[in-house]
């Protein structure tokens, strides 16, 4: 374990987490405010631009405003709460979700680095795992509020969160059969060669068997998607927040930096479920039709190296627009509908979709 | 392979430090005012509060987060499953027996399993555990 | 590694005492999730990826949300006013000694515990696959017995808050 491999992984996790995926929580912010806006017909924000100045630049300084008023709003702790874990909520929520994204394989390589901050061999696993400690954050965020709409807020994020999370587990499965791999360079890597999951266009995927497996990585792409609204309690599934019934669920007592960590944690979840979408059925930081695909041993030259990452990042940015155009496109669930939704359809299609895929492996040449 | 653990370490590290960091600088930077009884009580839509802050839930909460560890054990005995699917099936197909025989016994002993869990979940419900309404 | 390893090992022991020795149950509920954390830890340093990740997965992604969903559940106030009496500790710590002398004489007595581990060979790294192709051919019967075993624990769950059903 020597020095230099720190250095590089620390550099990894600064340029990932810190530049890339905390501006891309600000400006999804942004993006979701100013697009909303274009959906309903209004302008959103489009004030703040250079300080001091009265270049505008279409609000795109909202986001670092809002930051630093976050900073300096009043840090208010309520006397009811039970304060030890009233601190910790945020931290909990953030954390895991920070995570996360260390076995998203975000580019091939750079100067021979591969472009993945921890390449685990149980990757998506992993992801999962570390996910599902973040139901503590809400959990106890309720709890420790000691009052009646985050207390109820909390409870049901908490049970939404892990029942979608059983339909998210079987969602990959056919993915997982049809690459035999955990390792999630491994499965972009294969995707780059051989088609995407959900474009078999090119390389070994180009056949019949490829085409059929495409209808239940489809029907896995679509449980994947869905339940990953509701693991990050998004509309159509944000019922633990849904301020007509429940003002802000649970973090309605949060104020200042505080209600800003949940906010981040939040974001950063819902950008990390896209990237392990775009990752697992997307082909990840692949062009598509095999354009560029590295060569085994041979190194990947800068430019390649700069353009898989921005390859990545496009679908993520993609992916993100979809959710925003989701949120004003459905209405709400009620509770029960989600609660079915989840446990008999999801679970049902999921579990059919295995044998399917199973049967289409064993028996199409 | 070992390794690859250590940066998720230098993460974790990395991002329990932005956390603290984050609270520590909003209780320095933030603005401090008063307390007063109104501002300090819970929130209700600015009524005043009623009752104990935690109302007692359904049972049916505690219901779904046992079903959940349920369901959870057995799509966790998925993934080994999936993962060596192609790699059993190839040696299935490498011994040419029938698809009913013992070769075939990884998929047939998957199926099983999830059969009878299929059956623990049809009997969740037929009783009703699962709906809300 | 060796320090790695006292610190999680130290991580795990301090979780599993904070379980016992602190009054409020959602603290020790939260002092086990730790334990757990430190426990996975210590599998993964042992080269088992599968195991380590499941652990955090089913005991404290699932299980442990389980238990602090019945703390809220069930209004445990009475739990933390709860006295200890000195008989309680005095059999408590007899009762853990006893156990602790047990494992390390069973421990010295083992000649492999003597021994350093062997080198792992590469392709124990792969440690899902390994799993995967051992469970799925040698061992199909006892995973259908696991099958019955959750289809029993169902069937307990629901009978058991029936009445609260209807």
């Amino acid at each position: 374990m020597d020095i230099t491999f720190i250095l590089i992984s620390v550099a990894k996790i600064i340029g990932l987490v810190f530049l890339t995926i905390l501006p891309m929580v600000a400006y999804s912010v942004w993006a979701e405010r100013r697009v909303s806006a274009l959906i309903q017909d209004r302008v959103g924000p489009n004030r703040v631009g250079i300080p001091f100045t009265k270049i505008r630049l279409a609000g795109l300084g909202q986001p670092i405003a809002d930051g630093i008023k976050f900073l300096l709003k009043e840090d208010f702790t309520p006397s009811h709460v039970r304060k030890g874990y009233y601190w910790l909520a945020p931290a909990l929520t953030m954390v895991p979700a920070l995570l996360t994204c260390a076995v998203l394989p975000f580019g091939s390589e750079l100067f021979g680095i591969k472009m993945v901050i921890a390449d685990l061999s149980v990757g998506p696993l992993f992801i999962f795992a570390i996910a599902s400690l973040s139901v503590y954050g809400i959990v106890l965020a309720g709890w420790a509020s000691n009052s009646k709409y985050p207390f109820l807020g909390g409870v049901r994020s908490s049970s939404q969160m892990i029942s979608y999370e059983i339909s998210l587990g079987l969602s990959i499965v056919p993915i997982l059969m049809i690459f035999g791999q955990l390792n999630l360079s491994d499965i972009v890597m294969e995707q780059a060669r051989n088609g995407w999951a959900l474009l078999p266009l090119w390389g070994d995927r180009l056949s019949l068997k490829g085409f059929l497996l495409f209808i239940p990585i489809f029907i896995s792409f679509v449980i994947f998607t869905t339940s990953m609204f509701a693991e990050t309690n998004r509309l159509p599934f944000d019922l633990p927040e849904c301020e007509t019934e429940l003002v802000a669920g649970y973090h309605t007592e949060y104020s200042s930096m505080k209600f800003a960590l949940f906010f981040l944690g939040e974001y950063a979840a819902m950008i990390i479920g896209s990237g392990l979408a775009v990752t697992l059925f997307l082909g990840g930081w692949s062009l598509p039709f095999g354009w560029l695909v590295p060569e085994d041993g041979a190194s990947v030259p800068f430019w390649m190296g700069a353009l898989h990452i921005l390859s990545f990042l496009g679908k993520v940015v993609a992916f993100i627009l979809f959710f925003i155009w989701v949120r004003w496109s459905l209405p709400r669930f009620r509770y029960d509908q989600l609660m079915r939704l989840g446990w008999v359809f999801f679970f049902e299609i999921a579990l059919f979709n295995i044998l399917l895929t199973a049967g289409i492996l064993l028996f199409v040449k | 392979m070992l390794q690859e653990y250590i940066p998720v370490l230098l993460q974790i590290l990395i991002a329990g430090g932005f956390a603290a960091a984050a609270l520590i600088l909003s209780v320095i930077f933030g603005k401090s005012a008063a307390r007063n009884p109104t501002k300090d009580s819970a929130y209700e839509c600015g009524m005043l509060p009623v009752g104990p802050g935690q109302a007692r839930f359904s049972v049916k909460f505690y219901l779904v987060a046992m079903l959940f560890v349920i369901f959870d054990i057995e799509v966790v005995f998925l993934y080994p499953w999936a993962v060596t699917f192609n790699e059993l099936a190839a040696g299935a197909v490498e011994k040419g027996q029938n698809f009913f025989s013992e070769s075939y016994a990884f998929f047939w002993g998957m199926t099983g399993f999830l059969g009878i869990l299929f059956i623990a979940y049809l009997y969740a419900l037929k009783k009703g555990a699962l709906r809300w309404n | 590694m060796t320090a790695l390893f006292y610190f999680f090992a130290f991580v795990m022991l301090a979780g599993g005492l904070g379980v016992v020795l602190t009054r409020s149950p959602v603290t020790s509920a939260f002092s086990m999730v730790v334990s757990f954390l430190g426990l996975a830890a210590l599998f993964i340093m042992l080269h088992a990826y599968l195991i380590g990740t499941l652990q955090i997965l089913v005991y404290a992604g699932a299980i442990m949300v389980l238990f602090l969903f019945i703390i809220m559940l069930l209004d445990l106030k009475a739990e933390e006013d709860r006295k200890i009496s000195l008989f309680t500790v005095i059999g408590g710590a007899l009762l853990v000694s006893v156990f602790a002398s047990q494992i390390i004489k069973v421990v010295k007595a083992l000649p492999a515990a003597a021994e350093a581990m062997p080198e792992l060979s590469a392709s124990a790294s792969e440690d899902v696959k390994n799993t995967g192709l051992l469970m799925f051919t040698d061992y199909v019967f006892p995973l259908q017995i696991i099958g019955v075993l959750l289809l029993v624990a169902t069937v307990g769950v629901i009978v058991l808050s029936k009445k609260e059903l209807k």
